[in-house]
């Protein structure tokens, strides 16, 4: 057993957990923030996205103790007041249908548009279907998801 | 009205899922909650010699190692298959016995031998590890060819040949004598791929059982919570219907793998009864790949005849279909009822003649995903077309609409009566869409880069809204495909929809309560759609082959009926009219030509406190519906795919895709045509992505998403999704459903637009670029 501490959506958290827990198990289990999820067990479906220190991470790859001392936000931390804005277009332009991937998809989709602003570079339709290449979706065919991040691009 | 049918109503769901606040099965913890890992055969075949459960039983944590002989001691029942289909000769289907634990042999890498319920999942993981099962190892059959092979491995002692039914149906006779006959004759090998539905969630069950009360639980990924809890309780024995609560909360998609009722959640059930603890398994996504039903899996030969001025005569399909180890709940009418009946696609087509046989193999059960049965049937009819009229040098839309059906209702040769639609009117909006006319010029210009550009076309149709129970019925169907509805009116003049339809997806909460909004004229925020709990509904057969349109609104429609004339009654009574005096509007109960209203909530008020209703008048306002379908309802549609190819790898690029469907009525149109985006992704998918892999000693090379190729955003294409629609003439909205159409226009289209720009019709799912490339070649050398 390791004991770690980290911020979780801006609250300082501390556990103790086993060397080989992984991120994901210890954001459901342990705290119970159960919005992040697990579609597979090869880092290839992108449901349990979540940000540590600012980046994407899939938390399925990643130990509990490495994050310790590092900022983690989930879905549940994002909006700031009522919906982050890519929660909001994902509502507005029908970016989900059983919902199990949307948590990852909004994490990822957030990222990518802070990565893109802060590189000056232009998130197009293609530049948002090539950085989507680590998040399924089995329901909506991408085409809603690819409009929902396009239009929170405009608005973040 | 602006939230009424017909409007593109943002869904009332979607809060709860983009917040985490979403609430599916794995998410729930119980109190005095263990876990259960499986031990499953390595073996695709297999004797079970012997099992050593005692290293398990001694490890930290461990509660209890079960195997098959204690859950068959303890009279659990088989699982079994709901759907009796009866071969060519009148003898019954070769149902093999199905164990949710095996007993003596083994019959698919995958299958299950022992539970071991822990503490923790690792502990149980751990545990299950540390049982030994010693195998004798038997030759397996993976393939279709292999299993019907002379001197294949019996799989099942009672299917001699591995054959589980030979069935058929239609006129032999008449439609080999007008293929006989026919000035052309197009005969394709036609293979549909086998599938791995993969919906994002994987299957997960909690159990619990309350001794107090023998009383117990099931958290479940249902599609059919009702179902489950039949099946649970009638044919596995598991608990008593009155004593067994299945409720699926939210679910992470379905596509059909969760319909069925699987061995992890029969064992789950009965291991918390021995242990006494809650028990929770969920699958990890090899397990999924490994014991969720697949699709697919057919081998087709089939022929179709035509007169000298292209008006097909004849059709004769010949169709080989893979079940898997054992038979699903409703694997059996897939390949049949919901495949040779719709042979007939968008044409006439005087005779048409099907045979099918089913048999096992040493692979994951095969059952209804995305289409069921109608995906093969349309990529077999639909290819035929595109292949004939090349064969015969006709343009492939003309030879479509020169045989297409118009006029309704249309009687095809196998069961279906088509009540509507405007073939030609859907075709012709995608054609203009896709600019079909212009593609000469495109194709010139992808060739002045070094590109193959290809067009290809699909008019499917499909069978929904499944189907009249006497009919189903006398087809074999051991259950009734009907489905309940029942309105609740609070005193307070908030609305409850209780339904036996399941959302895991759909958008029922908002397209549901927009019915009622329609209705009534009440906001959309006063209406609550509940569903997937069998102690809130009291029964329902659950949402697949796209019935909670057709079907499940139609019984909301009807309680809402009864609703209505009771609000009319209450409403006359109280404002001193006539009931035909009386309408409502705006969420309010009005006299015509005069000022007098009532609110809604004055009319539940009204209703509850019973102070002054009319003589004789129960209190309350609570009405209930059962709804059973007069017809299947046929929603159609034109795909049209444009792709180019790159001659130097093969690898294709879907430049455009348009479809033009018809599903009737329309509730909410942003919510149809994400069913349609997602159903044409899972069709591309499977036209150039997808298949699950066996070896040929069954094992499964594709068990995971490095191995198994699911579609990415960068795989597909942005869809042009258009609408022609006929209203269905057989259920009170005119509803045709619009769950599976676009999985099933897909495929061949994509192919057919694939096999005209390369100029070889001899191509098979799924196109990956070294199949492109070889029939490239192919068609080269055959042009040399």
């Amino acid at each position: 057993m390791t004991s770690i501490s980290m911020t979780v959506n801006g609250k300082a958290v501390t556990a103790d957990v086993e060397d080989r827990t992984l991120l994901v198990d210890y954001i459901r289990e342990s705290l119970r923030l159960t919005g992040t999820h697990v579609g597979c067990d090869t880092s290839q479906c992108g449901a349990c996205v979540v940000h540590v220190d600012g980046k994407a991470v899939k938390s399925c790859t990643m130990l509990a103790a490495a994050a310790a001392g590092s900022e983690v936000t989930t879905i549940e931390g994002v909006a700031n007041g009522d919906l982050h804005p890519m929660q909001k277009a994902f509502n507005d332009n029908h970016g989900l249908q059983c919902g199990f991937c949307t948590p990852g998809m909004i994490m990822s989709g957030i990222d990518m548009v802070n990565r893109y602003k802060a590189e000056g570079k232009t998130l197009d339709e293609a530049a948002i279907r090539a950085e989507l290449e680590g998040n399924i979706c089995r329901c909506t065919g991408y085409h809603n998801i690819v409009k929902s991040i396009s239009q929170a691009a405009g608005e973040m | 009205m602006s939230e009424g049918i017909g409007a593109p109503v943002k869904r009332k769901e979607d809060k709860r899922f983009i917040t985490g606040a979403g609430r599916y099965t794995d998410d729930i913890k119980l109190e005095n909650q263990a876990y259960a890992a499986f031990v499953r055969s390595p073996h695709a075949h297999a004797n079970v010699k012997s099992i050593d459960k005692s290293a398990a039983e001694g490890m930290d944590g461990v509660l209890a190692v079960l195997d098959g002989k204690q859950l068959t001691g303890d009279g659990i029942g088989n699982i079994i298959c709901g759907w009796a289909i009866t071969s060519k000769d009148g003898s019954p289907m070769n149902m093999g016995a199905w164990s949710a634990l095996a007993t003596d042999k083994v019959r698919y890498v995958g299958d299950a031998v022992v539970a071991v319920i822990a503490e923790t999942k690792a502990q149980a993981k751990e545990a299950a590890e540390a049982v030994v099962v010693e195998y004798e190892e038997l030759p397996a059959a993976a393939h279709i060819d292999a299993a019907l092979a002379g001197g294949a491995p019996q799989i099942h002692d009672n299917a001699p040949g591995n054959v589980i039914y030979d069935w058929e149906i239609g006129e032999k006779d008449p439609t080999e004598a007008a293929i006989a006959g026919a000035a052309h004759v197009t005969e394709m090998d036609i293979t549909n791929n086998r599938l791995s539905p993969n919906a994002m969630e994987p299957r997960s069950a909690i159990t619990k059982y309350d001794a107090a009360e023998d009383h117990y639980t099931l958290y479940t990924t249902s599609q059919n919570p009702h179902v489950a809890r039949l099946v649970l309780s009638a044919f596995y024995a598991v608990a008593p219907e009155h004593k067994l609560r299945v409720i699926a909360p939210d679910v992470g998609g379905g596509f059909g793998s969760k319909i069925y009722i699987y061995p992890e959640e029969i064992v789950c059930l009965w291991a918390a009864m021995k242990t006494k603890r809650s028990i929770k398994w969920t699958a990890d996504r090899t397990e999924a790949f490994l014991t969720d039903a697949h699709g697919r899996d057919h081998v087709t030969t089939a022929k179709m005849g035509f007169d000298a001025s292209g008006n097909i005569v004849g059709f004769h399909v010949s169709t080989k279909a893979n079940f898997g180890a054992y038979m699903s709940l409703f694997s059996s009418a897939v390949p049949t009822y919901l495949y040779a009946t719709l042979l007939s696609g968008t044409y006439n087509i005087p005779n048409i003649y099907c045979e099918v046989l089913a048999c096992y193999t040493n692979t994951v059960p095969i059952d209804a995903y995305r289409g069921a049965g109608r995906p093969e049937a349309s990529y077999v009819v639909e290819r035929m077309m595109e292949t004939a009229a090349r064969e015969m040098g006709k343009d492939p839309a003309e030879l479509r609409r020169q045989n297409f059906i118009n006029e309704f209702p249309h009687q095809t040769p196998v069961i279906m009566n088509y009540d509507s639609g405007d073939f030609e009117g859907n075709m012709n909006q995608a054609m203009e869409a896709a600019d079909w006319a212009g593609f000469e010029a495109r194709k010139a210009e992808s060739a002045a880069h070094g590109k193959l550009r290809g067009i290809g076309m699909a008019c499917y149709i499909e069978a929904c809204g499944i189907a009249p129970s006497a009919a189903v019925g006398s087809l074999g169907a051991g259950v009734g495909l009907w489905e309940s509805a029942e309105v609740r009116v609070n005193p307070v003049g908030t609305i409850e929809i209780l339904t036996g339809s399941h959302s895991h997806g759909q958008g029922h909460e908002t397209t549901f309560a927009q019915v009622v909004a329609d209705r009534f004229g009440v906001p959309l925020d006063s209406v609550q759609i509940v569903h997937g709990d069998t102690d809130k509904v009291q029964f329902g057969m659950g949402t697949y082959g796209s019935r909670s349109g057709p079907v499940g609104m139609s019984a909301i429609v009807k309680a809402l009926d009864k609703v209505e004339a009771k609000v009319k009654k209450i409403g006359a009574h109280l404002l001193e009219v006539t009931e035909a005096d009386i309408t409502i509007e705006d969420g309010q109960v009005k006299a015509q030509g005069t000022n007098k209203a009532l609110g809604w909530h004055e009319i539940g008020l009204a209703a509850y406190t019973a102070h002054n209703l009319p003589p004789d008048m129960e209190p309350g306002l609570k009405e209930g519906a059962f709804y059973d379908p007069l017809n299947f309802t046929f929603p159609m549609g034109c795909f049209i795919c444009e792709v180019e190819v790159d001659p130097e790898t093969g690898k294709t690029e879907i430049l455009k895709f348009v479809a033009s469907d018809d599903f009737g009525v329309i509730i909410n149109p942003m919510i149809v045509e994400g069913q349609v985006h997602g159903g044409i992704a899972q069709g591309v998918g499977q036209a150039l992505l997808e298949e699950v892999v066996y070896d040929e000693s069954g094992q499964q090379l594709s068990a995971s998403y490095m191995d198994y190729t699911m579609p990415r955003a960068d795989d597909v294409p942005s869809y042009d999704v258009l609408h022609h629609n006929t209203k269905c003439t057989t259920n009170p909205l005119g509803i045709k459903g619009c769950g599976e159409a676009g999985a099933i226009g897909s495929p061949p289209a994509v192919i057919n637009a694939i096999t005209n720009a390369i100029g070889n019709n001899d191509l098979s799912m799924p196109a990956t670029p070294s199949k492109v490339w070889a029939a490239l070649g192919a068609a080269k050398i055959a042009a040399e």
